[in-house]
């Protein structure tokens, strides 16, 4: 059997097992064990693929599989992985596994809990196997409505409207894209029966007058989750509301969902209206990522803070594809992963400061490192990878994309660079800020003394994150060059229509 | 002919011979073994709905005024899952003290509406269609007033009596334009006939208003709510299921069948009333807060989406508006189960009422929940599928900007179906519904809803049968 599915078989199969226990302790051990799994099987595809790549398997896609489903419409379940998928899968199978040991301590409606994490992973994992846009988009639905129930029910602050906003915000992205991949389909017909097959669509060029209409319904559509300003408002108030694991998830994998569907589905389809209008995203990206970097500065809450330094780091992705040479986009990617490992790795330690101080306002904290050294050092950690510290992944992303977007001669592209990359100072300036209030100086308070360091749940949680952090940091150049490799036909595509 | 094709009315004959037994049955039982009419009426249903699904030989009847084909047959059985269910719901609600002597005459009534709406369907010339129709509406009126001490029960009769009433005029009065310029009731000679000619333009407009009022559609739906909100929850039920998906089908295939050749013309008019419906539905549904008239709105923005398949005119259009209606009922009735059961047992038919319900009858919660993402249309249940294959009927017509509209409008009607969601899961209450046990009928029918709502999307075994047998304008 093709080794894909158990991305939608595993999960489906932890669900039902956790419908079977009795209480919390036995439903976190069956989302752990079936994770567990997961995370493993998502290793063994990495490995796999790697070696029948070396082997000497072409092929953009491999593990190709294709069921019919709906005969009349030519819906398929359609199933492959290129090394960029391959890539996405197991990052969002190490975010979903820490994810769960950072919720550990989960009590109340805990089955419930467990149950809908896991089928947002589910919409995740079968989102980036999908090359059946009707699958695809069918996956990406059900990764956005869990949401909110996740933050409804356990999340804090504002909830339930931070819930109901991001909700209806996402859902409305996804309204746009609704029209966006009908007119895909429909227009595929000029090369046989109408189709929603990925491969099949790339093989076509579509009318000039038809991309212009279609390409910001699926821009945008996807763009949304990707925090897109102005559409990014979602963002900030869902992330500080969700529960830790969520917020994990949400800021870690899903956000990418966005900028990889811009790329595989936006961009890749419509090259030329890519080309026409990608003026107008870049400075709505560019907007974003110093936006989001100057939000963060003023922000008092740890949760804000991060949130904020998503929209920014997610706005780099955009600004990265929408750049369309090959160096850029790679560092597209390498940022999508990179970014997604180290705002899991923070949102993991926010969850965790939390538990023990009972606020996230700065203001209130101080001296933690002396209480707390590994949760303070991990944080270190985290803070460096951000503000793109060599030796760690985001140094290698950033790097990547600032030298890309730099490569267009003409000045519209290098001046949005250098606004752009400015945001690395501003990101400098409240992470070390942060950092300073946190970590160092004064105890605030004396109870402070009795905080226990992490627990063993929260250490695999995440040492599992700053492991590949630091690998990616030390060694980008396999995970790069394969991201190249995939990135290929892509940037052909585009460049063709130049 | 003979005694064979009488065979191409068996479910018509079936569903009168249970109204004769009930008739009957209603005389001769004594006062106290009443209930047993329930369980007998709700058995005799279940098997005419199984023996409606056995394979039939297609053909006409009364030189073409009735007419059998496959696709009729399945409209048939569709509604009949959802009458059946709505049966084996309605149970303990018939059981009451005061509904003690009228329990025949609620299957009499229900029947009788479901006789008439086979006719609809089945029809082959205009006057067996306002004979079916009339059929279906005039004992409907009955049923809305079926709690007579109930003012709200009483005004809900005689506002659907009174607007049924009109609306039936105007239905005739279009008719009578259309015959007088076709010279024919009959579909088979009215299509030759049919152009663009400003006196039938006039009459098919009317036409068109008449079945509007049937289906509730913007602006013809101001006796929805009202009806909906007065009449027994039960009776919501079938109103809002299986009355609309027979005025929806018969709507569809005249439009076919008759006026394939005028599309110029009923497409603008379909376009718009569907911009209305859609709308104007959500937008009352956002502020309402008891959950009949909530889902009385939600059952009109759902119109604004049939019309949409509708609108496509071929067999792409039939089979998604089919495979609409069919996981409509499913859905829908889910829905309403769980409202009744919980009307049954507190009297409670608000939404703030729902506050915490999770916590105490959680099985309850997670049927109105799936019902609810499924009118929504979220994956992985079945209303997801229904509402994106609607939306690709419309597309195949290329209005893009429609689907727009449509889908925005989803978006919003997520946001009123989540607000039940979160009263139900999220909202503290100081005093919840207590937990309670639904009788075993109601369980029944919640489980019948449930298998259907989550096999029904995956199943493309029953999209592909109902798209084999759906048929478009020539």
């Amino acid at each position: 059997m093709n080794i894909l599915n158990l991305f939608v078989i595993i999960p489906v199969l932890t669900v039902i097992g956790i419908l079977f226990t009795k209480d919390y302790k036995g439903a976190r051990v069956t989302a752990a064990v079936g994770m567990s799994l997961q995370l493993l099987t998502a290793v063994i595809l990495v490995l796999s693929f790697f070696a029948q790549r070396k082997a000497g398997v072409h092929g953009d896609f491999l593990y190709l599989s294709d069921y019919t489903w709906f005969k009349t419409l030519n819906i398929h379940y359609c199933v492959g992985v290129d090394s960029i998928a391959v890539w996405m899968l197991l990052l969002a199978s190490i975010v979903v596994f820490a994810g769960i040991f950072a919720s550990w301590q989960v009590e109340y409606l805990a089955r419930e809990f467990f149950i809908s994490l896991i089928l947002l992973a589910t919409g995740v994992f079968g989102f980036f196997i999908s090359l059946d846009l009707f699958t695809m988009f069918l996956f990406y639905e059900l990764a956005v409505i869990p949401m909110y129930l996740l933050i409804g029910i356990w999340g804090s602050g504002p909830k339930e409207y931070s819930a109901m906003k991001l909700t209806l915000m996402l859902m409305g992205g996804s309204a746009l894209l609704i029209v966006g991949l009908l007119g895909l389909y429909f227009y595929s017909s000029s090369a046989g029966p109408v189709t929603f097959n990925l491969l099949q669509l790339s093989k076509i060029s579509f009318p000039l007058a038809m991309q212009r209409f279609f390409f910001p319904f699926l821009f945008v559509g996807f763009g949304i989750l990707g925090a897109l300003f102005p559409l990014h408002t979602w963002s900030p108030d869902g992330h500080s509301s969700a529960p830790t694991a969520v917020s994990m998830l949400h800021a870690g994998v899903l956000m990418k969902l966005g900028g990889y569907g811009c790329m595989r589905v936006a961009m890749f389809l419509l090259p030329d209206a890519a080309h026409e209008m990608s003026w107008i995203f870049l400075i709505l990206t560019t907007i974003s990522v110093v936006y989001g970097a100057f939000g963060a500065i003023w922000q008092k809450d740890l949760k804000y803070i991060n949130a904020y330094s998503s929209v920014s780091h997610c706005g780099l992705v955009l600004f990265a594809l929408l750049m369309m040479n090959k160096t850029s986009m790679d560092g597209a990617v390498l940022q999508m992963i990179s970014h997604g490992l180290m705002t899991a790795l923070f949102f993991a330690l926010i969850g965790m400061i939390y538990g023990r101080t009972h606020t996230r306002n700065i203001d209130q904290m101080g001296g933690l490192m002396a209480v707390v050294p590994f949760l303070g050092v991990a944080y270190v950690i985290a803070g460096l990878a951000s503000l793109g510290l060599p030796g760690l992944s985001g140094f290698v992303a950033e790097m990547t994309i600032f030298f890309g977007s730099f490569q267009h001669p003409d000045t519209f592209h290098r001046v949005a660079t250098i606004i752009a990359t400015s945001s690395i100072v501003i990101t400098a300036v409240y992470i070390l800020r942060v950092v300073g209030k946190l970590l160092l100086g004064q105890l605030k308070e004396k109870e402070y003394l009795e905080f226990p360091d992490a627990k063993w749940y929260e250490r695999i949680s995440l040492v599992v994150l700053i492991v590949p952090i630091a690998m990616i940091g030390f060694y980008p150049t396999f995970l790069s060059s394969t991201v190249m490799d995939a990135l290929n036909p892509i940037v052909e595509r585009l460049t063709a229509m130049l | 002919m003979d005694i064979a094709s009488f065979n191409l009315m068996r479910n018509e004959l079936i569903l009168v011979g249970i109204v004769l037994i009930m008739l009957i049955g209603e005389i001769f039982t004594k006062s106290e073994n009443k209930n047993k009419l329930i369980t007998l009426g709700t058995i005799l249903f279940g098997v005419a709905t199984l023996i409606n699904f056995l394979p039939l030989q297609e053909g006409m009847l009364f030189g073409g005024s009735f007419q059998t084909t496959r696709m009729t047959m399945f409209m048939k059985s569709v509604l009949n899952l959802g009458v059946f269910i709505v049966f084996l719901q309605s149970n303990t609600w018939l059981k009451r003290e005061d509904n003690h002597g009228k329990i025949g005459e609620f299957f009499i009534l229900i029947i009788s509406t479901l006789i008439g709406m086979n006719f609809m369907i089945s029809s082959g010339d205009f006057l067996m269609m306002y004979i079916g129709l009339e059929l279906a509406t005039i004992p409907m009126a009955a049923l809305a007033a079926y709690e007579k001490y109930s003012e709200k029960s009483a005004e809900a009769g005689i506002k659907l009596i009174l607007t049924s009433a009109l609306s039936s005029g105007i239905l005739l009065y279009g008719l009578s334009f259309i015959y007088g310029t076709t010279g024919s009731i009959y579909f088979e000679d009215c299509v030759r006939n049919i152009g663009i000619n400003p006196m039938q333009t006039f009459g098919f407009v009317f036409f068109v208003a008449g079945m509007a009022f049937k289906i509730s559609l913007v602006p013809f739906h101001l006796w929805t709510a009202d009806v909906y909100e007065g009449a027994p929850v039960n009776v919501t039920a079938y109103l809002s299921v299986v009355s609309k998906g027979a005025a929806a089908f018969t709507f569809m295939i005249i439009l076919y069948r008759v006026f394939g050749s005028i599309t110029k013309v009923w497409e603008p008019l379909l376009y718009t009333l569907a911009v209305a419906t859609m709308t104007i539905g959500n937008l009352f549904a956002l502020r309402q807060n008891n959950l009949k008239r909530f889902m009385a709105f939600s059952s009109i923005a759902q119109a604004g989406f049939i019309l949409l398949g509708i609108m496509q005119g071929g067999t792409l259009g039939m089979t998604t508006v089919v495979y609409f209606m069919l996981i409509y009922v499913f859905t829908n009735l889910a829905a309403f189960g769980v409202i009744s059961a919980i009307s049954e047992f507190s009297g409670k038919e608000n939404i703030t009422d729902y506050n915490s319900l999770y916590k105490t009858n959680p099985r309850l919660s997670l049927i109105l929940l799936l019902a609810l993402f499924s009118l929504a249309g979220i994956p992985p249940v079945a209303g997801f599928f229904s509402k994106f294959f609607l939306f690709t009927a419309a597309g195949a017509k290329g209005y893009y900007i429609l689907i727009l509209i449509a889908v925005l409008n989803a978006t919003i009607s997520l946001y009123y179906y989540l607000r039940v969601v979160k009263a139900m899961l999220i909202d503290k209450s100081d005093e919840p519904i207590a937990t309670f046990k639904t009788p075993w009928p109601m369980r029944i029918s919640l489980l019948i809803c449930v298998a259907g709502i989550f096999v029904i999307g995956f199943a493309s075994v029953i999209y592909e049968y109902i798209s084999s047998i759906s048929f478009g304008i020539n």
